[in-house]
């Protein structure tokens, strides 16, 4: 076990590094083996029982052995739109195994995961780290073929996507589809203005200089980020750290991988800037394992802001020290919640703190820490540059600037806008060249489904908040078949910490299962309702109070269409099917079952 | 003819004990013969009924499909249907084999168990014999039940406080001690 | 000496000290709000959510939550009884609980909050999960009846603070994960401990059981939570 040793000493035997270490051995031997959970447990002088805990938390970690090529397939919504189903059944087929299985000649592994930040290119799939957008059935097939021939993944590419992403240290197929470039993300900008103008500032300067310009948190939960900034300042301790969000898992948002791909100098300035405010002389920017094709040119990018002096020592000339370095997640949606990204930061399993204390008083290794989100810390950036004056006059006068939305679903133009806030839904619809629209799911899984109803309501912190996801479906989609998705979304998410989201998902699911097939009766209806309220109320973390949405919204917002599926008069109604269930009797005894027709 | 409510019961797949528990309420029975009369029920020996019921009580869950039946006709005549006891409230005991595939199960029982003699290796399988459903269900899965008395079995206490408080038509008055689940 | 903070409970009035949790406050001045995953000297982890509570409208784990001044709290208030009977609802559906066969019966805090409760049956199906049961030398462990309220993850670690017992996987897949190897090596009082911390009957120590007779049980005849509203 020469490798897994070197390995480890290579990161230090740090625990905070327990992740890439796994990382790297189970790209070294194709799965993590038990020599190796027993050398790093070992090492780092943790229990056995606490690496594999680890390991089975994230998605993209196996102890199984998988083939020489490793699929993932994502199941989003827009992935399903997309024609998912017909590219699984192809996969299966040219692999000759099924989705959780490798192929009997030990070439291909197919796994599912949850949405990959693709959803304008989908059906889309991450196979040995490489993303492959757009798949059919044809491709699939081509594929499969050098695959057979033993090409390197990177080969199979036959075209780059636009932009950075055909940078040589990318070298991506992934699409930018930039449709809309606003003034702040997309406006002018030249590395380096932003951060200049916030050193000649105090501290608090800058920290009142974002507080006027009332910057909002863009990664979903709009917390002012210049409160957050001070309290992070305020709380004594020796560290203090800077984490840039850049999970980004939320169903139907890619906004953040395409700022990283064509503005990354901006984001890291923010976290600079973020870092000289709160005191912090480290950032970590916590990129989400599918965004693994970025990290050498983000890399890269950090290498020669350090040529140029934005990063490293003694930053513009002035007297401070800011270092970032980036760490990443292994498949967890759940690792976006701040604190859940911390204790992954950490190198441990992806569970959600209790709070109090929030991170901007026991953060990273119990230090202050303020977490924000990419575009949040780009923004920043670009106040600096232009001044908070001008942020404010953009957007409405509770919500200033612009919003970078991740448009997917049934339109013509999918991708990504820079809008400024105040938006209605209609307007963005037109926008993007959506027709004949049944609904559109704001803010994605956790946000809100709405109706026609709706589309007149403004995107803006005090109407419609939203990360900035936007899921269009068309008149000719179910609304079932969009809530199924979210909530197994949930399901497999959940951390599994608390009872409500842990145990609550699965059987809001099962009730939701018994209404779609048309077995549900009234007190179903009000039983789901009140399930879903509960699970809210009582969940943990963000993700379990905001899990039974897409349940909840659309009873709000579609109710006829589970009032239909239900049978008003009855007050009762059973799931139990005495014919199912003496299926296996039968097959075991060879006997047949004739069920006695009741008499009415 | 009668204005007295009338009682039915049943044991489906369970072991007589919520029966027997019944009758543990010694000699407040003869209080109970006041009060109420019994239709169907293995305590009269009357194997069908024979006119509309106000409650019956439901001894054990469903594990095959002749209990499904029962149950069913139970919920067909009877105003008010309650589930007495684990078994009819939740599987109880038998629900045990409900993680293991019913093939499994026989397949232990009648083939492969040690105690089972080489010649009698055999799955029974005559046509008499109700089939077996793939698992045990509570009896609130399979027909609308409106009262629960947990227990295994329910204690005679519990049983004559709920009997008399749905025959007074008072609410069940529960102390502590009365719910138990074993 | 540290300022009182001052707080109510359905009405009635306290005093506590600064740092406690509202679990705690709510203790000294005998009013009891059930808890299942926390346990008297272990850090609480919030994950049974048995103890949420209302304060001014926003629901709060009591177990984890520090108490604030003049904080106005819901605990027996009907709204408050609904969601914490559907919890342990949801637990006792979530696993198996064949009460009549286990060994904790009588002992078991998740039974006896199900007591409390008045609870006769489970609003949610049965799920009937499958689940191991694993042996260890010295002790057995029952996923069956497990709530993932990790009381023996914090409770027992060895004496450089490795975990034996650390969670598995995720979502409805959690489990309890035993380090075999240091599992080996626990002593019969650390088993003992082990079990007696477990609030159900997940871990169980070999070759004892059943001690005490129906009737003399620790929840046979006294609610749980009764010893903290008995010393008001
Ligand atoms: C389940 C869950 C997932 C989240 N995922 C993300 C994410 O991917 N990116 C993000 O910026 N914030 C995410 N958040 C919000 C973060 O917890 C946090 O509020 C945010 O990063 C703060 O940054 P901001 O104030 O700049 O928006 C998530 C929250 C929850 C509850
Ligand atoms: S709400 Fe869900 S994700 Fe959050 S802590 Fe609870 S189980 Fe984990
Ligand atoms: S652990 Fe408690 S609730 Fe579960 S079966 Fe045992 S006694 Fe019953
Ligand atoms: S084994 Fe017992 S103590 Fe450990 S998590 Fe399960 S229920 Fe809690
Ligand atoms: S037979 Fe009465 S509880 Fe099982
Ligand atoms: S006791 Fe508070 S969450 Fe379990």
């Amino acid at each position: 076990m020469d490798s897994i040793k070197k390995i480890i000493s290579r990161y230090k035997k740090d625990r905070t590094r327990l992740l890439d270490i796994l990382k790297e051995a189970q790209a070294a031997e194709g799965k993590i083996s038990d020599q190796a959970i027993e050398a790093v447990a070992a090492a780092l002088q943790i229990s056995r029982a606490e690496v594999e805990g680890v390991i089975s938390f994230y998605h993209f970690f196996s102890d199984r052995p998988t083939g020489k090529y490793v699929i993932y397939l994502n199941n989003s919504v827009t992935s399903g739109m997309a024609g998912r189903e017909k590219v699984a059944r192809a996969l299966e087929k040219e692999a000759n195994c099924r989705f959780g299985q490798t192929s009997p000649d030990g070439l291909i592994t197919l796994f599912e995961t949850s949405c990959i930040g693709m959803n304008d290119q989908e059906p889309a799939a991450i196979i040995n780290g490489v993303i492959f957008t757009s798949l059919n059935e044809e491709k699939v097939k081509k594929i499969a073929g050098q695959m057979r021939k033993n090409i390197d993944v990177q080969e199979m590419i036959e075209e780059y996507g636009d932009g950075a992403n055909r940078h040589d240290l990318v070298r991506a197929m992934v699409k930018n589809h930039i449709r809309k470039e606003g003034p702040v993300i997309f406006g002018d900008y030249q590395t380096g203005l932003g951060l200049n103008q916030a050193l000649k500032l105090a501290p608090e300067g800058v920290i009142n200089e974002i507080k006027k310009a009332n910057l909002m948190g863009r990664g979903g939960a709009g917390f002012p980020t210049g409160l957050k900034w001070e309290l992070c300042r305020k709380e004594k301790s020796s560290e203090h750290y800077v984490v840039c969000n850049a999970d980004e898992g939320e169903p139907g948002t890619f906004k953040d991988r395409v700022l990283l791909t064509e503005r990354p100098e901006m984001v890291f300035e923010g976290m600079v800037i973020a870092g000289y405010a709160v005191g912090a002389k480290l950032g970590i920017l916590y990129l989400r394992h599918e965004y693994t094709y970025l990290k050498r040119y983000l890399k890269y990018i950090l290498e020669n802001m350090r040529q140029n002096g934005f990063l490293g020592k003694k930053i513009a000339g002035q007297n401070f020290d800011f270092e970032i370095e980036i760490k990443s997640g292994a498949g967890a949606y759940v690792c976006g919640e701040e604190s859940a990204l911390i204790e992954s930061a950490e190198g441990k399993r992806g569970d959600p703190r209790d709070r109090p204390p929030f991170p901007v008083q026991n953060g990273y290794l119990g230090s202050p820490t303020t977490v924000n989100n990419v575009e949040t810390l780009a923004t920043a950036t670009q106040i600096f540059t232009h001044g908070s004056a001008w942020f404010r006059a953009m957007g409405t006068s509770v919500s200033a600037g612009t919003k970078l939305l991740s448009v997917s679903g049934d339109c013509d133009r999918p991708g990504i806008y820079e809008v400024e806030w105040g938006l209605t839904l209609k307007e963005l619809l037109s926008l993007v060249g959506a027709e004949e629209t049944l609904a559109v799911q704001v803010g994605g899984a956790s946000g809100q489904c709405l109706s026609e109803a709706g589309f007149g309501r403004k995107l803006c912190y005090s109407d419609l908040a939203t990360g900035g996801s936007v899921i269009i479906f068309n008149k000719t989609r179910d609304i079932f078949s969009i809530v199924r998705n979210f909530l197994d979304f949930f399901i497999e998410e959940s951390c599994g910490w608390c009872t409500p989201c842990r145990a609550g998902n699965v059987l809001i699911k099962n009730k939701f299962e018994k209404i779609a097939s048309g077995l549900g009766t009234a007190s179903d209806l009000a039983e789901i309702e009140a399930w879903g309220k509960l699970i809210k109320a009582t969940s943990r973390c963000g993700l379990g109070q905001t899990s039974p949405n897409p349940v909840l919204t659309t009873l709000t917002n579609f109710r006829e269409i589970y009032e239909k599926k239900i049978n008003k008069e009855a007050d009762f109604r059973s799931e139990f099917d005495l014919a199912r269930s003496v299926e296996q009797a039968c097959q075991v005894t060879g006997r047949k079952f004739e069920e006695e027709r009741e008499d009415a | 003819m009668s204005s007295k409510p009338v009682i039915a019961t049943a044991s489906l797949a369970g072991c007589f004990g919520c029966h027997m528990s019944f009758l543990d309420i010694d000699e407040r029975l003869l209080e109970l013969i006041e009060l109420v009369e019994f239709d169907k029920s293995p305590i009269d020996d009357l194997k069908k009924f024979t006119r509309p019921v106000d409650i019956g009580l439901i001894e054990g869950g469903c594990c095959n499909a002749e209990n499904v039946e029962v149950l069913r006709s139970f919920r067909k005549n009877c105003r008010i249907l309650i589930s007495l006891g684990e078994c009819a409230v939740m599987g109880g005991l038998p629900a045990m084999r409900n993680t293991i595939s019913l093939k499994d199960c026989l397949e232990e029982a009648y083939l492969n168990s040690p105690t089972v003699a080489p010649e009698d290796r055999v799955i029974p399988n005559d046509e008499d014999l109700p089939l077996l459903l793939d698992r045990v269900y509570p009896c609130h899965e399979v027909v609308k039940i409106d009262y629960f008395l947990p227990g295994c079995p329910p204690s005679a206490d519990l049983i004559w406080e709920a009997l008399t408080a749905l025959v007074q038509n008072r609410p069940m008055k529960l102390d502590y001690q009365l719910i138990k689940y074993d | 000496m540290p300022e009182k903070l001052k707080f109510s409970i359905d009405g009635r009035e306290g005093l506590a000290d600064q740092g406690m949790t509202i679990y705690e406050a709510a203790r000294v001045i005998g009013v009891y709000i059930p808890v299942l995953c926390h346990y008297e000297g272990l850090k609480p982890v919030g994950s049974c959510r048995i103890c949420s509570i209302l304060v001014n409208g926003r629901w709060l784990a009591s177990c984890t939550q520090p108490l604030s001044e003049g904080m106005v709290i819901e605990n027996n208030t009907p709204q408050v009884i609904e969601y914490r009977r559907a919890i342990i609802e949801m637990l006792l559906a979530e696993g198996n609980h064949f009460c009549p066969a286990c060994e904790k019966s009588g002992n078991c805090e998740l039974q006896a909050l199900a007591y409390r409760y008045g609870i006769m049956v489970p609003r949610f199906p049965y799920q009937f999960p499958q689940r191991q049961i694993e042996a260890y030398p010295g002790f057995l462990l029952d996923h069956n009846r497990c709530v993932q309220c990790q009381r023996c993850v914090r409770a027992i670690q060895t004496e450089d603070g490795q975990k034996i017992f650390a969670m598995k996987n995720r979502s409805k897949d959690v489990r309890v994960n035993v380090d075999r190897k240091l599992a080996a090596k626990l002593s019969p009082d650390q088993i003992q401990k082990a079990m007696d911390i477990c609030p159900v009957g997940a871990i169980l120590k070999k070759e004892v059981g059943f001690l005490r007779p129906i009737g003399q049980r620790k929840y046979d005849r006294q609610p749980i939570g009764s010893e903290i509203e008995g010393k008001k």
